[in-house]
């Protein structure tokens, strides 16, 4: 198969905490200059805050009609590289080459505006995307069709039911036929029969010869979907190849667990009444550990700060699945706290959860209102391997796997009346 | 078949981030913002697209009473309210198109951040718009011209001449201040006071005559001059002043090429500092 995209040596480089300065008033870049004149002049200097380098020498080729799996934790550099490749933001330094058009799907319903119809919005989407006016005009009863919302296609869409929006958004961006289409993540959201009819498209697409790129955490999607993968980690290329190895390797090296998570500082954390600081995922005897096998009991050590009485306090942790599902919730009892330094342990032996990587939620709060509330604060990775638990292959199941009472038996007549004979015994 | 499209992308810059061919296979979209911004403009208005209309029509109410009226300023042998109206409707187009412009990579910020198109049809699209508006207000002024019996010249050949360099000036200035707008959110917010003050500085309400001789040649270097009085002196058969339509032309011809230089410059940061 010829090679369709050629990336070679990419490189991309943020300035971090000279946002302000970027984005900022002139009064702020004038007074910058006033006090140290030189700081105009010195460009590559302290003025530009922290150098970030969101993609570092990366270079990779995909072939014609393949679907190319991007995987990494987050902050890998995943995002950036499609924006690159979508030409929405240009590396620093490195090449591409692309034959043919390219369709992004970096959102859906990008540009979709609410005063409009859900007709005219599938025109206007549909050319952002590329389409032409004739092929939206082709397509567009198959795009209805598809988005299931037939009834409403002349109502304004800031009167759709977010269903009905993201729908109606899948729908034109299902039917984009360019050369090349990338994808990040738009599958995450929308409900299951959705999500499977869009994945259908996708593969679909790549039968008729397209290529596709595509970025995702949810790794049963990635494995049915993608034949080849590429796994970034702070914006290099650490494996690519078989997406089976490149998963393995990702899982392998923890998935980004950590044990220690250091929680950001809250912008506002002087007048917050408090703030958590550190989370550490730990086993059953409280060592602090990167991945739990399954089964096993764990434990989430979540350290806080209270800077001034609070009343009602509780303090909650929850658990995303890797599609950024609210899965689990836990909370404390509620209880009044003095200022001072706390921790609070959350710990678990009953329930058996699934093999994974469930994002962590840390939430503090007063009389029922969070003051600091921290999604995806840590990874609770939950490990296939398990000694002396008998489980048949833990992967591909549920999110818990604690045993119920079941009862087996046969209802034909045959079987019905030796089950009740069984039971009279 | 599909043409066989090859892009290459590269960090360096050149002059080839305006091409024109580019922005020509997007025409499509070119069309559908235009389409958007009529669209979306005037929803959930009592008067819809009347206000296109309106907002010159009333403005040359107000100024027909105050300055035609009671300070009687002289209007160059025209009615005063035909003499307003014949000024005030391309000037209410220029400072629409150059708020627009000037705001417009803002106001899309979403689309900017998540899609690829060249950002040039962005502020293209805003001054298309209003130009629409423009020739739909065009219409009023005939009406008014037959209404005070101003009989139509050879010189109204030249009016399309005027609005073409009116509409290229606001984009070379749309251009300029939509792409320091991202950077600096000053302009959106000086540019209406700037605007206000530009109005007055132009001679909208009332004519150049009224302006010091020895001062004119300073007056005129203001490049909306020489297109106001040009236009106006298309639409009533009057003389053109030639040197003030030269450096308007020459502001225009200067300015487009610098701003349009200016936003390919910082178009590839768009996306990150927006």
């Amino acid at each position: 198969m010829p090679k369709i995209i050629t990336v070679e040596n990419i490189s991309k480089l943020y300035y971090i905490g000279a946002h302000e300065h970027q984005g900022g008033s002139l009064r702020e870049s004038f007074t910058a200059g006033l006090r140290d004149p030189l700081s105009l002049v010195r460009r590559n200097g302290k003025t530009r805050g922290e150098e970030l380098w969101a993609l570092n020498d990366v270079s990779f080729d995909v072939e014609q009609g393949e679907i190319l799996g991007i995987i990494g934790r987050n902050g890998a550099g995943k995002s950036t590289l499609l924006k690159i490749l979508s030409r929405i933001t240009k590396p620093t330094t490195g090449r591409i080459e692309i034959d043919g058009r390219v369709g992004s799907l970096l959102e859906v319903g990008t540009g979709f505006h609410p005063e409009l119809t859900g007709r005219e919005n599938i025109f206007l989407n549909g050319a952002m995307l590329g389409m032409g006016r004739h092929e939206i005009g082709r397509k567009f009863d198959e795009i209805v069709a598809f988005s299931e919302i037939e009834r409403f296609i002349d109502t304004p869409v800031k009167r759709y039911s977010s269903g009905m929006y993201t729908r109606l958004a899948f729908a034109i961006a299902a039917h984009l036929e360019p050369e090349i289409l990338i994808v990040d993540e738009v599958l995450a959201v929308g409900d299951l029969a959705f999500q499977k009819k869009c994945l259908g498209k996708m593969g679909g697409a790549a039968k008729d010869g397209r290529t596709v790129l595509f970025v995702s955490h949810a790794m049963e999607a990635v494995r049915k979907l993608c034949g080849r993968g590429i796994l970034l980690d702070r914006g290099e290329i650490v494996a690519q190849g078989r997406i089976e190895d490149v998963i393995a390797k990702y899982v392998e090296d923890g998935a980004g667990a950590q044990a220690v998570y250091e929680i950001p500082r809250p912008r506002d954390v002087e007048e917050l009444p408090g703030y958590a600081y550190k989370l550490t995922v730990e086993d059953g005897e409280g060592r602090p550990t990167t991945s739990i096998p399954v089964g096993k009991p764990w434990q989430v050590r979540i350290h806080f700060q209270i800077n001034r009485p609070v009343e009602h306090f509780i303090i909650a942790m929850g658990l995303l699945t890797n599609l950024n599902t609210p899965f689990r919730t836990c909370w404390a009892e509620p209880r009044d706290l003095a200022p001072g330094t706390y921790e609070a342990v959350f710990r678990e032996e009953i329930v058996v959860m699934g093999t994974g990587r469930y994002g962590i939620v840390v939430g503090l709060s007063t009389f029922e209102r969070a003051f600091h509330y921290v999604e995806n604060a840590g990874v609770l990775q939950i490990a296939e391997f398990a000694e002396g638990i008998d489980l048949v292959r833990a992967s591909n199941t549920g999110y818990i796997l604690n045993p119920v009472k079941i009862d087996v038996q046969r209802i034909d007549s045959y079987q019905r009346d030796r089950g009740s004979n069984a039971h009279a015994e | 078949m599909r043409v066989p499209v090859r892009i290459t992308i590269e960090s360096r810059k050149s002059w080839a981030a305006l091409d024109p061919h580019d922005v020509w296979s997007y025409r499509e979209l070119l069309y559908f913002l235009i389409w958007r911004d009529l669209k979306v403009r005037y929803k959930q208005t009592l008067f819809g697209g009347a206000w296109v209309i309106m907002q010159p029509l009333l403005l040359t109410v107000i100024f027909t009473i105050f300055l035609g009226r009671l300070v009687r300023v002289p209007s160059d042998g025209v009615p005063y309210p035909l003499f307003a109206y014949a000024g005030l409707l391309p000037w209410t187009f220029f400072s629409g198109a150059v708020l627009a412009t000037g705001n417009c990579l803002v106001g899309n910020a979403h689309l900017i951040t998540k899609v690829y198109f060249p950002r040039l049809i962005i502020p293209i699209s805003s001054i298309a718009a209003r130009l629409v508006d423009l020739g739909v207000a065009f219409v009023i002024l005939i009406g008014l011209m037959f209404y005070f019996r101003v009989g139509i010249t050879l010189h109204f050949l030249m009016a399309p001449f005027f609005i073409l360099i009116l509409a290229l000036l606001a984009l070379g200035f749309g251009l300029w201040t939509s792409a320091v707008n991202v950077k600096y959110r000053d302009v959106g917010i000086a540019l209406p006071l700037l605007t206000q003050l530009w109005m007055f500085a132009s001679p909208i309400v009332y004519p150049l005559s009224l302006v010091p001789q020895r001062w004119r040649l300073v007056y005129s270097m203001n490049p909306v001059v020489g297109i106001l009085e040009g236009f106006r002196a298309a639409l009533f058969g009057g003389s053109f002043n030639w040197p003030a339509i030269f450096i308007s032309t020459i502001v225009t011809l200067v300015l487009l090429p610098y701003a349009a230089y200016s936003f390919q410059k910082h178009e590839k940061t768009f996306a990150d500092i927006i």
